[in-house]
C-alpha cells in the first residue's frame, strides 16, 4: 500500500545568500542516505523536513501528509510533525537524566499514538543501565544511543539522522550501526540518514540520494553504491 | 539586642523587605524582557534595550525624579494605579521597593540575557522535534538552563536594592519606619552630632548582608551548575 504514496516526498527550493538549494526526491521505506560534500545542502534538507526551516517554495510530504506547501500556505509546526531527529552531537538536555531525556517526547504524545514501549527501546538500545545518569557523564556512543531512544519514543513516523556517528569512536560505530539496522527492521520506521561515510552507506542505505551544490545529482539503490563511490572520488565520502 | 536601637532595627528590616519585594517583583519582568531581547526580532529593539538599561547610567536622582513624576499621586501611572487599585507609591515603602527594583533591573536583565544567549538553540530545536511547543520548550528547557543566570541576576538586583539611595530618597524621601532604608539611615546619622557609631554599625550590617547575599548566590549557582552540568 505504501507504494502508492511515497514515504517521503521532498521538492523544495531555498535561496540563502550565495547558496541555492533546489532538490526533488522521494524516500522509501528503509534507510534513504543523503550523501554529498560539505555545504551541499544535506542538513538544510533535514531541517526543512523537520520544520525547523521554511523553504522559499515547494513542498514536503510524509506518508502523503503534506507538512510544508509554500504555495498553499501549509506549514505544520515542527512540534506537530511527528518527525524524529537524531542530531550530529546528540543534543541531549543537560539538566535532565537519561530517563527524563528519553521520556521527554512521551509527555507530548497521546497514549493511543504511542510508538514502541519504553522497556523495549531501552533493552534494544542497551541503555537500561544509563537511565539515572546525566548526559555529561556519557561517552559519545552512549549519547547517540540515548538520542536514538529519545527520538524513537516520541513515536515518529519518520526518523531523520544527521551524521549520528561522526562523534563516535570506531569501536562503537559498528555496534551503533547494528542498532540502527534493528530500528529499521524491528520498529519499521523509515529513516533519512545524512553521512559522509562510505561504510555507513554501504551497510545501511537502501537508497542513496547524492547531492552536490544544492542539487540532486543521482538517486540510486545501495547496490549501485560501489560504482557511485568510484564516480564520487573525493566528493564527500570519507574512507571510514 | 546586639546593641542596635529600635530605629536601626526598623531600618534593617525595612531594607530587607524593600530589597526582597523589589527583587521578587522584578524577576518575571526581567526574565520576559531578557527573553524578548535575546530571542525576538522586532522594530525598536535597540531603543527598548537602551531604555531598560538607562537606570544603570543615569544619575539615580534623575531616575527618582522621573519616578516621582510618573508614579507620584499626580503622575500619569500613579494616579491611575491609585484610582483603580488604591495602590500608592509616594512616601511609602512600596515606592522605595519600586525605586530599588527599577535601579536593580538592568543588572538583573544583563545577567539573565547573557544566560539566555549562552543556551544552545539546537536544544530548543530538539525539544520541538520531540513534540514540545514553544511554551513547553521555554518552561522545560530554556528556563531551567537559564536558572544560574536568573539566580545571579536576582542576587545582584537584591544587593543593588539594599544599597540604593539616590532614587529612593528623591522619590519617597527619608521617613523613619516607612521609607528610611539602611543607606538613608546611615546618611541621617552622619548628619547629626554623635551619630557616627550608629552609622558605623549600619555600615557593617550593610556589608554583612551584601556579603551573605553574594556568597549565597555563589553557592546556589554552583549547586545549580553541578546539577545542570551545562559545560558538557
Amino acid at each position: 500500500m505504501t507504494d502508492v504514496l511515497p514515504v517521503l516526498s521532498v521538492n523544495v527550493r531555498q535561496q540563502r545568500k550565495d547558496f541555492l538549494l533546489d532538490v526533488a526526491f522521494e524516500g522509501g521505506s528503509g534507510i534513504t542516505a543523503l550523501v554529498g560534500p560539505s555545504g551541499s545542502g544535506k542538513t538544510t534538507i533535514l531541517n526543512i523536513i523537520a520544520g525547523t526551516l521554511r523553504p522559499d517554495s515547494g513542498c514536503v510530504a510524509v506518508f502523503g501528509r503534506v507538512l510544508t506547501d509554500v504555495e498553499k500556505r501549509i506549514f505544520v509546526p515542527c512540534h506537530r510533525r511527528r518527525v524524529g531527529f537524531v542530531f550530529q552531537d546528540a543534543q541531549l538536555f543537560p539538566h535532565l537524566t537519561v530517563e527524563q531525556n528519553i521520556k521527554f517526547g512521551r509527555w507530548f504524545t497521546s497514549t493511543d499514538s504511542r510508538g514502541p514501549p519504553l522497556d523495549v527501546v531501552t533493552r534494544e538500545l542497551g541503555i537500561g543501565g544509563l537511565l539515572k545518569r546525566r548526559p555529561a557523564t556519557l561517552s559519545g556512543g552512549e549519547k547517540q544511543r540515548v538520542a536514538l531512544a529519545r527520538a524513537l519514543l516520541s513515536s515518529p513516523r519518520i526518523l531523520l539522522m544527521d551524521e549520528p556517528l561522526s562523534g563516535v569512536d570506531d569501536a562503537r560505530r559498528n555496534e551503533i550501526m547494528g542498532l540502527i539496522e534493528r530500528v529499521r527492521d524491528e520498529f519499521g520506521i523509515p529513516i533519512v540518514y545524512v553521512t559522509h561515510s562510505r561504510s555507513e552507506v554501504q551497510r545501511l542505505a537502501t537508497r542513496v540520494v547524492r547531492l552536490e551544490a544544492g542539487r540532486v545529482v543521482s538517486v540510486g539503490s545501495a547496490a549501485d553504491l560501489p560504482d557511485v563511490g568510484v564516480a564520487l572520488g573525493n566528493n564527500g565520502f570519507a574512507s571510514t | 539586642m546586639l546593641g542596635f536601637s529600635p530605629d536601626e532595627w526598623t531600618a534593617i528590616f525595612l531594607s530587607l523587605r524593600v530589597a526582597t519585594v523589589a527583587t521578587i517583583v522584578a524577576v518575571p519582568f526581567a526574565v520576559f524582557a531578557a527573553y524578548a531581547l535575546a530571542r525576538w526580532t522586532f522594530p525598536g529593539k535597540i531603543v527598548l534595550d537602551s531604555l531598560l538599561h538607562l537606570p544603570l547610567v543615569m544619575p539615580p536622582v534623575v531616575t527618582g525624579y522621573l519616578l516621582l513624576l510618573t508614579f507620584g499621586k499626580q503622575g500619569a501611572v500613579g494616579k491611575f494605579l491609585y484610582d483603580l487599585f488604591g495602590l500608592s507609591f509616594s512616601f511609602r515603602w512600596t515606592g522605595a521597593a519600586l525605586a530599588c527594583g527599577v535601579m536593580g533591573f538592568p543588572l538583573m536583565l544583563r545577567a539573565i540575557r547573557l544566560s539566555f544567549d549562552s543556551i544552545d538553540r539546537r536544544l530548543e530545536t530538539a525539544a520541538g522535534t520531540l513534540g514540545a511547543n514553544r511554551t513547553w520548550t521555554f518552561f522545560l528547557v530554556t528556563l531551567p538552563l537559564a536558572l544560574p543566570g536568573i539566580i545571579v541576576g536576582a542576587i545582584l538586583c537584591f544587593a543593588k536594592a539594599l544599597g540604593e539611595f539616590g532614587a529612593t530618597i528623591t522619590f519617597v524621601s527619608n521617613i523613619p519606619g516607612e521609607t528610611q532604608t539602611i543607606p538613608s539611615a546611615i546618611y541621617t546619622y552622619t548628619q547629626v552630632p554623635g551619630g557616627e557609631a550608629q552609622a558605623l554599625r549600619l555600615t557593617l550590617v550593610s556589608i554583612a548582608i551584601a556579603m551573605a547575599a553574594l556568597l549565597a548566590s555563589e553557592m546556589l549557582n554552583r549547586r545549580v551548575q553541578k546539577q545542570i552540568a551545562v559545560f558538557e
